[in-house]
């Protein structure tokens, strides 16, 4: 029986080893023969972001996601998105695991070291979203002092770290992704979440149940959206302005605008 | 050797010009301060793991139906389903209900949950590896079922159960790290946190990877050391 068992497990080895090398084998072929068919552009972002880029159905759709879609259509290039961390884009642009991320990425100095950007396509700015029931934060300078939420890698949880530099007792809570940051203020965790404002508006449209509200006005409005690419990519860089330029002299960008906002 | 000593200045020069080490040179007090956090969670959701995990544990083996039922239920739950959906589960939707929830006291609560399912197999699995023969010879003493289970076989028990309690405290350790998610400011967290402002990738996490590599080291160390101790007993 011992004998036996052993025998089978050698056998059962073998067969999948075998079977591995083959669909390696299958797998590499098929991407071969997609790449001389049509030029692949591979997209990074986050989908969790919505309405620039979420998930439905299995499907990305968002913003962002039909903006890029137009781009390579026009550009003649397949568009294969790829979802990752936020904070995993630029370090995949880096490592050359993809060509380009769209991401609702806010243009900043910082970023401009690792990456290259685009032209703007959006002009953003943060917002900051309290409890219906908080009467006591109105401006950022009520944040002062109080539990803020973010989303790690964004301009607002930079705004939050900020905040606490200037008032120690300041509490900052930074989630992978915005939308349990909103859970946070929706269960009373924390007392803000300060984010960019097209997503908390559209948060907040969506949500029926929502418990929160927007309050005061946008602020660090030069805040502007680009693709990035890797640092020094000038071929694609050039490739996706071109289509930017294009979709947006064709009507196709003001389309897509009016699709989501 | 000053050729030797050349070379080595080179390496270390090289080294330390790079923005990678500026960021870890930076921040190494920031991850510090969260090896703290680690560490502290771990320790209270240990403790909590093994007074959970002692009745868990008995209770799977108590004759009475519903404390084995609840036992085992628990054990299955928390065994039986991922620790990074127990976290959010308990954090978002179920600690809410009783108390105004933090990142650490829900933190502790979610591992201690998880380790005293653990914990419980782990001592159940030694109560009965010790020698049938040693209760019968407890009860042919006089002693009545509860005074032979704490004063003969909980105390040979807790010997043979400290290696897979060891094992324990590094594992639930390295899981503690599954708490970033929910905002505990601990190791990996503060690691994410530089990660997403600097992209310095290898940097950030080798560092990382050095620092939880220490501090397990120093629990299997002293670990080995109280199995030694208790050998010699």
């Amino acid at each position: 029986m011992k004998k036996y068992g052993r025998l089978m497990i050698a056998v059962l080895l073998t067969v999948a080893l075998v079977f591995s090398v083959a669909g390696c084998a299958g797998q590499t072929g098929d991407q071969n023969q997609a790449q001389q068919q049509q030029k692949v552009l591979k997209i990074g972002t986050n989908a969790t972001f919505p309405p620039f880029e979420m998930q439905d159905n299995n499907e990305f759709t968002g913003f962002d996601m039909d903006l890029i879609r137009a781009i390579g259509e026009e550009q003649g290039y397949k568009v294969e998105i790829n979802h990752m961390d936020f904070k995993a884009l630029i370090p995949s642009l880096g490592n050359n695991k993809i060509d380009a991320a769209i991401a609702g990425m806010s243009i900043t100095e910082e970023r401009l070291e690792s990456v290259d950007f685009t032209d703007a396509y959006f002009n953003a700015g943060l917002i900051i979203a309290v409890a219906n029931s908080n009467e006591s934060i109105k401006t950022t300078e009520d944040l002062k002092g109080r539990k803020l939420a973010a989303q790690n890698g964004t301009i607002g949880a930079a705004y939050c770290v900020e905040v606490k530099k200037q008032d120690p007792k300041t509490e900052t809570r930074i989630f992978d992704d915005i939308g349990a940051a909103f859970m946070e203020l929706e269960k009373g965790g924390v007392d803000a979440v300060v984010n960019d404002h097209p997503v908390t508006a559209y948060y907040l449209k969506t949500t029926t149940s929502t418990k929160a509200k927007m309050v005061g006005d946008i602020f660090s409005a030069d805040d502007q959206y680009g693709i990035a690419v890797k640092k020094g990519n000038a071929e694609t860089l050039d490739m996706l302005n071109e289509g930017l330029n294009k979709i947006k002299a064709n009507g196709k960008y003001d389309e897509i605008y009016k699709k989501w906002f | 050797m000053p050729l030797v000593e050349i070379f080595g200045l080179g390496v270390i020069d090289n080294i330390t010009s790079q923005y990678g080490y500026k960021v870890i040179s930076n921040n190494l007090v920031y991850f510090l301060g969260g090896a703290g956090y680690t560490v502290f969670i771990t320790a209270l959701s240990l403790v909590m793991g093994m007074i959970l995990g002692l009745f868990a544990g008995l209770g799977k083996l108590s004759n009475k139906k519903i404390l084995c039922f609840l036992s085992t239920a628990y054990i299955d739950f928390f065994r039986g389903t991922p620790l990074f959906v127990q976290i959010f589960l308990l954090y978002f939707g179920i600690l809410p209900l009783f108390y105004d929830n933090d990142p650490v006291t829900s933190a502790i609560i979610a591992l201690g949950l998880n380790s005293g399912a653990y914990i419980g197999e782990i001592i159940r699995s030694g109560i009965q590896a010790v020698d049938h023969g040693q209760i019968e010879a407890a009860r042919s003493l006089g002693m009545n079922q509860r005074q032979a289970m704490t004063h003969v076989i909980l105390p040979q028990a807790f010997k043979i159960v400290i290696p897979p309690m060891i094992n324990e405290f590094i594992a639930l350790l390295k899981d503690s790290s599954l708490l970033s998610a929910i905002t505990v400011p601990e190791l990996m967290h503060r690691g994410d946190l530089v990660f997403a402002n600097t992209y310095q990738a290898t940097w950030v996490f080798g560092a990382i990877a050095v620092i939880y590599f220490i501090i397990t080291k120093i629990i299997s160390v002293i670990g080995d050391k109280v199995e030694r101790r208790l050998a010699t007993d």
